[in-house]
């Protein structure tokens, strides 16, 4: 792990979500939202992680941020924000990122380096995704596929 | 320099923080649910930070909770966005303050 490449990762990636939360255009608040994205999936690299990481941008940029745009091109007619910022959720988001900040850099057990470990082989995560996490697995595939029948049913237009 | 715990956490935390403004001083609902998604991917972020860092990391553990979380996080993303387009067909507008048709 190399500092220099954290602090830049973490500042592109904090910088691209704090314009998806503050930028007044919705389609540019989305894409600052798929930059943000691809710098926590760059953090999963770092961490030994490559398989969640490229999971991560499949999953979110390759789907969840083509539907944002999607629903944002089909929901047009009102791009207006209405009235102003609202700063109570502002102070809510500040009291509570110094609250865990304050928390954490408190608990001296957390100052920790990562130990060394072997690299995670994708075959390793099949053969426990296959074994181990199967039920989990089942689960989640009739969950997905529950939600996304409902997601239809949800938009599908009504017969009057 | 390593990196140790604290930066990642902080990094998260953050991140957190980020999501929560964007859901709690927006009014549209596709920001609301732009802002939870970002708290869902802070929250994946800790569960691998803890992984990587535990003084004897079980190989696929944090792995796996990161893979079911983010299936999940896609499935509620899914429902999500339908119910904004559902709630656009009926009342012409995505403006979460003007969907009081239930308040007393």
């Amino acid at each position: 792990m190399n500092s220099a490449a954290l602090i830049i990762i973490a500042i592109v990636t904090l910088a691209a979500a704090l314009a998806a939360a503050t930028l007044r255009k919705l389609m540019h608040a989305a894409l600052s939202f798929a930059v943000a994205l691809v710098g926590i999936a760059a953090f999963f690299f770092l961490l030994g992680a490559e398989f969640v990481g490229l999971a991560l941008v499949f999953i979110y940029i390759g789907a969840v941020a083509v539907l944002i745009v999607f629903t944002i091109l089909l929901t047009r007619r009102d791009v207006g924000e209405g009235r102003g910022f609202n700063w109570g959720g502002a102070i809510i988001a500040v009291a509570v990122f110094g609250g865990l900040t304050w928390s954490i850099l408190k608990t001296q057990s957390l100052a920790i380096v990562a130990p060394r470990m072997p690299a995670l082989t994708v075959k390793q995560i099949g053969v426990a995704l296959m074994t181990t996490y199967v039920w989990p697995l089942q689960c989640v595939g009739l969950l997905l596929t529950a939600a996304l029948i409902g997601a239809l049913i949800l938009v599908m237009e009504e017969k009057r | 320099m390593t990196p140790n715990l604290q930066v990642f956490l902080i990094v998260s935390a953050a991140l957190f923080s980020i999501g929560l403004l964007a859901a709690l001083s927006r009014r549209h609902a596709i920001f609301i649910l732009i802002g939870i998604e970002m708290m869902l991917a802070a929250a994946n972020l800790n569960f691998i930070a803890f992984w990587r860092f535990a003084p004897q990391p079980k190989p696929p553990l944090g792995v796996m909770i990161a893979i079911f979380s983010i299936a999940i996080a896609a499935a509620e993303a899914a429902v999500g966005l339908a119910m904004v387009i559902a709630v656009y067909r009926h009342y012409r507008t995505t403006n979460v303050d003007q969907l009081d048709q239930l308040k007393g």
